[in-house]
């Protein structure tokens, strides 16, 4: 502290003008170089500290069983094996469920899934963790276990009650409405796959504290249950982030037990301990998108419009609840989509069943909710013999407020009518849909569809209060910056699109802010990065602190300056690592000299931000509110060839038109897109969970579990962003978009089911499974063939 | 690392096998013992190795190392945990993700389907190695021009396959792009820029090869 701090570096100073900032212009990943030399670290990257210990899982054999008897003692008297911890050898409490407490960290007398952690071996390498754990013997009595939604229904079987939303008397207009359609569907799991599976690195320190590196979506949730299970304050646990090998939600709560495991380890035995899962063992361990049955009641006019609609929607939650309550509502909020329904009642409860529990998957419900919707659209599009993107568009709301949604917000800013007319013409939609009719006549076992899908999608955590974030913004006298917000990094680009507002805001070139890692002692008590809203709330607290340092600056920049007459200071521009007036930009100072002149002014350099969405409510007996800030919309044409002789299919072409407000890093946000979409479409068509009859995953890897390969991008992909098209009070007129293009990939449904169609005569009704595997089209093709060997006029 | 259902009895450590059939254990004893006749066929007299570590010499990234490793390391755990060079990513531990693609005498490989020992004496060039001291690999530049990251984890694999492809064949197509990432998983959906990024490193003139 003796030194003064070095003269300020000129090396980055940038002649002044508007074009420097980073905001609204593509960006170079902020870890791109890093990531393509492979210096980029994730947590079992990090050099391992001495003495570092392996935490390897024991977990249960049986989907439903007592336990009768666990004995340790063979595996600890292994050579190299240093402990062997049970759930009694926890010192505060066995609990690691983030809502509701129905989450042992380890069983005791009873085990509910099958991969269910009941010991932690602590030993010096893997191979000896491997043999340690072989040597726990625990002693089960088997009970009956319940494997799907429908054996957890027939035996009453739930997490939660019934959450329901009405509007009208839908029964009354169901029964005077002209076109009924009623039937089933299911949606199913979807494994994350996040390609860096769980990891987490525990190191005690003094005074019963512990330093964790864990790759978690929600270190804060890690931070508390690690604190709860060790039975210390949470002033004693530090979590960090370095970032994630992505997340996709599968990070969000469940990467805290095996955060609270390498803690339980390392406090037990006094080393550095690692817990890191195998893919077999991350893929049956942890939970997945819940698959989502539904039944559905539709009265329409002979037009399509929706008249009516009564819903029962029932997912599968696994053996906790995890975030199982939120997923539902949100599943709810978004049977809608984008479709006005004047009568409607949605139910929605969570069945319990055996399996692991089912967790945040990009989209929370949303998905799931909104493939009924389109499913009944389909269907009535296919019965009523019309193009299903009319059937769409006769049914979207109009502006607000004539029209809301089931549980009463209007649909403000509804940009969908004008996505649909830009789409429809850059995709040359009718065209298209013309010559596939005619291709697909002159064919007969290789078929083409084309689908269009509307997305609507609301933006916030619908439990309102999580709608917060903070930031700590640090300048050093040379003018340099680091940054620190509350959100995590997982390959979205949070952090590119963080520093780019750190630097718009401090008027410095983005190179001279380093985004550091998430820690819980940087920003405490914040929320999990979800629900898209990553950019929205930490922006505007970055933006904030940023704000707050400046406006200290400005009266000593003004002083350099000589510029301190009256409005000239608060007219001072901070840009391109300069501080001028505009009127006068010949005559400027460096940032970097600025601050330099504040620290010897004795002008504090740091500062926090906070942020918190405002206006948001829902109240959920009720099932009225207003539970989002804005909506994001988007649009997708897809084009498939179906082949009948193998149920395999191409996507041909892929156009989306999607709208994200003015996007903060342009190519950030189409990376987005694009990812979401094949994620989508990974999970309507390839991508499929199986268990056995005795509860065990069958498709623990990906020899076995197929997500979409560079085979499966669309041939020819055509991804725009809506033009002129700022978001009121959000972060410079940006939107969310993590989530919402994960759902345009319903069009590949709609359109697979147009080729699918082309099977049968005119008007045969499709019955096509999700996913849409090979298998499925098959079926639903030979269906389809078989109803044009029957006479016509069946129904 | 084996699969769940494969670690419930620890067996002792065969000389001569592959790391596949190793971790398959007694369910695939019939596989060891077709196996190892054939791998004595080839070698007339290889040295029997483990279970202890054994000393194995190679070339990583253009410089000479020995190290003591256990003879059932494979190539991805050497580098990774012996040598610290964690560009290299383990993503399934089993050849169907390609995460952990390295070059062997040029050659891309799964280094997690490679036993350490199957490297002994020859040319591994990890992702730190591909570029020459400051100048990165055009492919490497390229990924970063062109976005073709999300998350990060597959990209050190990518990069490497889409190098050998560029190197190899300056005037690639779209098509060999397709062939040359098609055993690359990643999970963000990165690819149509990794099309764009390799095709983008080719037409401005590959070469500046690694540091083999």
């Amino acid at each position: 502290m003796s030194t003064l701090p070095s003269s300020p570096d000129t090396a980055h100073a940038q002649q002044p003008g508007p074009s420097h900032s980073p905001l609204h212009a593509p960006a170079p990943h902020e870890s791109g170089l890093k990531h393509t030399s492979g210096e980029a670290l994730y947590v079992d990257d990090l050099p391992s500290p001495p003495g570092m210990l392996v935490g390897h899982l024991v977990t249960s054999t049986h989907a439903h069983a007592r336990i009768l008897r666990r004995d340790a003692s063979r595996a600890r008297e292994l050579p190299g094996v240093h402990a062997v911890l049970l759930a009694e050898d926890i010192p505060g409490d066995n609990q690691v469920g983030p809502v509701v407490h129905d989450e042992p960290l380890m069983a005791v007398d009873e085990v509910l899934f099958l991969g269910q952690t009941v010991a932690l071996v602590l030993a010096e390498n893997a191979a000896v963790a491997r043999r340690a754990a072989a040597l726990v013997e625990v002693e089960y009595e088997p009970l009956p276990a319940l494997l799907s939604i429908k054996a957890a229904v027939d035996a009453g079987s739930f997490l939660t009650t019934p959450h329901v939303i009405g509007r009208g008397d839908p029964d009354a207009a169901l029964a005077a409405a002209p076109v009924r359609i009623s039937g089933e569907c299911m949606t199913g799991a979807q494994d994350h796959f996040y390609l860096e599976t769980q990891a987490s690195l525990a190191v005690s320190g003094e005074d019963d504290t512990v330093h964790l590196w864990s790759s978690t979506q929600h270190p804060s949730e890690v931070q508390a249950i690690v604190a709860g299970v060790l039975g210390v304050g949470r002033h004693h646990v530090v979590v960090e982030v370095p970032r994630m090998g992505g997340g996709f939600g599968g990070k969000e709560t469940q990467a805290a037990p095996f955060a609270a495991l390498a803690a339980l380890g390392a406090r037990a035995t006094g080393r550095p301990v690692k817990v890191w899962l195998n893919r077999d063992q991350d893929m049956a361990f942890t939970g997945k998108r819940h698959p989502f049955w539904g039944h559905y009641e539709a009265g329409l006019d002979s037009e399509g419009r929706l008249l009516a609609l009564n819903v029962e929607l029932v997912s599968d939650g696994g053996w906790s609840t995890d975030l199982s309550h939120a997923i539902l509502d949100r599943a709810l909020f978004h049977l809608d989509n984008a479709y006005f329904v004047p009568a409607l009642r949605f139910t929605g409860r969570v069945a319990r069943t055996n399996l692991p529990s089912n967790t945040a998957f990009r989209g929370f419900g949303g998905p799931q909710g909104m493939f009924v919707m389109e499913e009944v659209l389909n269907r009535a599009a296919e019965l009523l013999g019309l193009d299903p993107a009319v059937v769409r568009e006769r049914n979207y709301y109009r502006e607000a407020p004539a029209q809301l949604t089931p549980y009463g917000q209007a649909v403000e800013g509804n940009r969908l009518p004008r996505i649909h007319a830009e789409l429809m013409a850059s995709s040359d939609y009718a065209r298209r849909r013309a010559e596939i009719e005619a291709f697909n006549k002159g064919s007969r076992w290789t078929k083409r569809g084309i689908g269009f899908q509307p997305v609507k999608f609301g933006i916030s955590f619908t439990t309102s209060f999580l709608n917060q974030a903070g930031a700590l913004v640090v300048v050093y006298t040379d003018g340099s910056v680091q940054l620190n917000h509350g959100g995590t990094e997982m390959g979205q680009g949070l952090h590119t699109k963080m520093r780019a507002v750190c630097a718009h805001e401090l008027g410095v070139p983005p190179e001279r802010v380093r985004v550091m890692n998430t820690a819980t002692d940087k920003v405490p008590n914040t929320s999990a990065t979800a629900a898209s809203s990553g950019s929205d709330l930490n922006g505007m607290a970055v933006k904030q602190a940023c704000e707050v340092i400046r406006e200290r600056l400005r009266p000593v920049a003004a002083r350099l300056l000589q510029a301190e007459r009256g409005g000239e200071v608060d007219a001072l521009a901070f840009t391109g690592g300069r501080v001028f007036l505009p009127a006068r930009p010949e005559r400027s100072v460096s940032f970097a000299e600025v601050v330099h002149a504040a620290y010897l002014a004795q002008v504090s350099l740091s500062s926090t931000g906070y942020y918190r969405t405002p206006d948001i409510s829902y109240d959920r007996v009720a099932g009225r509110g207003k539970p989002f800030h804005y909506y994001a919309f988007g649009a997708a044409v897809v084009e498939v060839e179906v082949s009948g002789l193998t149920g395999e299919h191409r996507v041909r072409r892929v156009d989306i038109l999607h709208d994200v407000g003015t996007s903060l890093v342009p190519s950030i946000d189409r990376g987005q897109v694009e990812g979401a979409f094949i994620q989508g479409v990974g999970w309507l068509t390839c991508e499929e969970v199986l268990f056995d009859a005795k509860g065990r995953l069958v498709t623990h890897s990906p020899d076995t579990y197929k997500i979409p390969a560079v085979g499966d991008a669309p041939e020819d992909f055509r991804v725009a962003l809506l033009e002129r098209a700022p978001q009121d009070s959000t972060i410079h007129g940006s939107k969310a978009v993590g989530e919402p293009p994960f759902m345009l990939a319903i069009g590949a449904v709609t359109a697979l089911r147009h080729a699918v169609a082309a099977f049968g005569p005119s008007r045969t009704p499709v019955e096509l499974a999700s996913p849409a595997t090979p298998e499925a089209i098959l079926r639903a093709v030979e269906v389809a063939r078989a109803a044009g060997a029957l006479p016509d006029g069946k129904d | 690392m084996a699969p769940p259902d494969d670690d419930s009895v620890p067996k002792p450590l065969l000389p001569q096998l592959s790391r596949r059939a190793f971790f398959k254990g007694a369910g695939a004893s019939a596989l060891s013992a077709t196996l190892a006749p054939s791998a004595h066929a080839a070698d007339p007299s290889p040295p029997v190795l483990g279970p202890e570590p054994a000393p194995l010499t190679l070339s990583i990234n253009g410089r000479t190392v020995t190290v003591q490793a256990d003879p059932a390391t494979t190539l991805a755990e050497l580098v990774r945990n012996h040598l610290g060079l964690t560009g290299t990513k383990i993503g399934c531990d089993r050849g169907a993700c390609s995460a952990c693609t390295v070059w062997l005498d040029g050659e891309v490989a799964a280094s997690c389907m490679t036993l350490a020992f199957d490297a002994r004496g020859r040319k591994v060039t990890t992702i730190e190695g591909l570029a020459k001291g400051e100048a990165l690999h055009p492919v490497q530049r390229a990924f970063v021009e062109n976005d073709a990251m999300q998350c990060g984890f597959c990209t050190p694999g990518m990069v490497m396959s889409c190098a050998a492809l560029v190197d190899r064949n300056p005037k690639c197509t779209l098509d060999d792009v397709k062939q040359a990432v098609s055993g690359h998983l990643c999970r963000c959906g990165t690819y149509p820029n990794v099309f764009k990024a390799t095709l983008a490193a080719a037409q401005g003139g590959g070469k500046a090869k690694g540091n083999t």
